[in-house]
């Protein structure tokens, strides 16, 4: 009997946290389109519904848009081409959206202690579905599987820019997983372990961006590449491949990549902040927690880590959110041929170094020195600015020198 | 490039802090410039009497074809316009019309004018075709007075052809 509860439990468990990530996707959406705006000197889109205010104001204007967005696509006319490769291409979509989603479960999105304990004798903690052993090795494999969904989305839809952009997907992410694999390293290096809750806990003191932070740098710019967006985001490059992957896609089927997109994107971040962040914790949120649980008990005091955390969480990844549509509103995409020495010339090399700067480090200085943290930190600075320094593009010499011209007459 | 990447990231972050230049539409609207051509208008004279005549060089300058002119002779004792004849049918065609301004070179009487307006927009194409009443302006804004040339009604010479013969 005990058992089918637990099936329930996990079941009602899953379903939230799949609607949290939708509905997270949903409102990142509307957060991107306003703030590009405001980069762009727009307004943005404010007007599906808002709550009004004395005097004309409105509070949250268009935030509705994400929902008006959805029906309109659910009402859009649902095509197959009709050379496509039928079956390969209605499941393609799936084979994108399912990864986006469950790499949620391995990311500890707070701490909330349940009480409970899984069959292992492990506590259940609400916001941390999977404390599997090797969680930063699911949540890489699960990040790198993703890429299936657009690569057979090319292939079956039976057209050259959709062909042309899974390829070019493929070959980038397949290129930037290395970078990201070691960047992810180093940090696994710095905590000693794969648990991505005790590489939160073993942050406690310090946050890994110190220490690992040429691994942060690589890491955000492998991870912007692995989620195939700008500057990065040749895959669906406009001005040469209509839309890439997704060309023949309309309707729910287009909305299911968007949202793996942004999803992947959501969870990068998210990752981000649990490996190199500090995850849920910020400092005051234990202290706060313990005087709750010594007035009120420990289920309020429970409760209360749990939704600080969870707050901390979501405010951590919403800073890192905002660089990504920062990133997104300022740069340019970048060339193929230099997209590929970033990520093989520059970004693997630099990650190598990492991992050997933190093994060099970890064998002279004793966990937790605050001192050669810093030091590594700040050797970090200093390769990166010696990387983008030597590794600038030579700006090309004058081609044509100017000669007196030697009049024949 | 590190520096290349830090002027562009703060380009567009000090964009963040400023006022959009774009407006909310249909709440804001953006003044158009003196010489924006929009809708048309046909124009009175400061008495009232409409200024257009019925010449129809509008509907022969116009390049897409848009205006219609059916002229007709003007009662003597009620005219509509000084001169011999009256426009009794003018109609345009918003969706011919490319705004060019040409009928407005062409009038003889400065009678049609390309105004401000441009919410030009309809459900249907019949309601494309905008006639007199819709056109002409009301009969206190005339303005102007009427050019001699026109003030010889009641002195009409019989026609030219005829005085020889």
């Amino acid at each position: 009997m005990d058992f089918w509860i637990d099936i329930l439990i996990l079941l009602v468990r899953c379903l939230v946290l799949a609607l949290a990530a939708t509905t997270l996707f949903a409102y990142f959406t509307l957060f991107e389109r306003r703030l590009l705006a405001k980069f762009q000197h727009r307004v943005g889109p404010n007007r599906a519904g808002y709550i009004p205010l004395p005097g004309g104001k409105k509070l949250f204007g268009g935030f509705l848009q994400p929902a008006a967005d959805a029906v309109k696509l659910f009402f859009k006319e649902d095509v197959v081409p009709a050379l496509a490769d039928r079956w390969v291409y209605l499941m393609a979509p799936g084979f994108a959206v399912i990864p986006a989603l469950i790499i949620w479960v391995a990311i500890p999105l707070g701490d909330w202690p349940s009480g409970l304990t899984f069959s292992d004798g492990t506590a259940v903690n609400w916001l941390h579905y999977a404390p599997i052993d090797v969680g930063v090795l699911y949540l890489l494999a699960v990040t790198s599987i993703g890429v299936y969904g657009i690569a057979i989305a090319g292939w079956a839809s039976n057209n050259k820019y959709s062909m042309l952009g899974g390829v070019r997907a493929s070959a980038q992410v397949i290129s930037y997983e290395l970078a990201l694999g070691l960047s992810i390293l180093g940090v696994v290096m710095q905590s000693g372990s794969l648990r991505t809750e005790e590489i939160v806990n073993a942050q406690l003191g310090m946050w890994n961006i110190v220490p690992q932070f040429l691994g942060f740098i690589i890491f955000l710019v492998a991870s912007t590449a692995e989620v195939v967006r700008s500057p990065f985001d040749l895959v669906e490059a406009e001005q040469e491949l209509v839309g890439g992957y997704n060309t023949e896609y309309g309707s729910m089927k287009f909305a299911l990549f968007f949202m793996s997109e942004y999803i992947k994107l959501i969870a990068m971040n998210a990752i981000a902040v649990t490996l190199f962040l500090g995850g849920g914790y910020l400092p005051g949120i234990k202290e706060a927690s313990i005087a709750v649980t010594a007035s009120y008990g420990a289920t309020a005091g429970n409760a209360v880590l749990g939704l600080l955390t969870l707050g901390a969480f979501l405010l951590k990844t919403t800073a890192l959110s905002f660089l990504s549509v920062w990133i997104r509103a300022s740069l340019p995409r970048v060339r193929y041929d230099q997209l590929m020495n970033l990520g093989w010339v520059i970004l693997m090399p630099l990650a190598l170094l990492n991992v050997i700067i933190t093994a060099v480090f970890g064998v002279l200085f004793p966990v937790g020195d605050g001192m050669a943290a810093w030091m590594m930190g700040g050797i970090g600075v200093i390769v990166i600015v010696l990387t983008t320094v030597l590794a600038a593009p030579k700006r090309a010499k004058r081609g044509v020198t100017l000669v007196r011209s030697q009049a024949s007459n | 490039m590190l520096g290349a990447l830090i002027k562009g990231l703060s380009t567009t972050f000090k964009y963040l802090f400023k006022k959009p230049v774009t407006v909310e539409y249909p709440e804001v609207k953006r003044p158009v410039r003196e010489r924006f051509r929009g809708r048309h208008q046909l124009r009175r004279f400061g008495n009232g009497m409409e200024r257009c005549i019925g010449c129809s060089l509008c509907a022969a300058a116009c390049p897409s074809d848009a205006i219609l002119v059916v002229p007709a002779e003007n009662n003597p004792a009620a005219p509509n316009s000084p001169g011999e004849r009256y426009a009794a049918r003018y109609e345009i065609n918003m969706l011919r019309c490319i705004f060019c301004g040409y009928c407005e070179d062409a009038c003889p009487t400065n009678a049609i004018v390309l105004e401000h307006q441009y919410e030009l927009a309809f459900y249907d194409r019949k309601a494309s075709i905008y006639d007199k009443s819709m056109l002409l302006v009301p009969v206190e804004q005339g303005h102007g007075d009427i050019p001699p040339v026109l003030q010889q009604l009641n002195r009409r010479p019989s026609p030219p052809a005829q005085i020889d013969l």
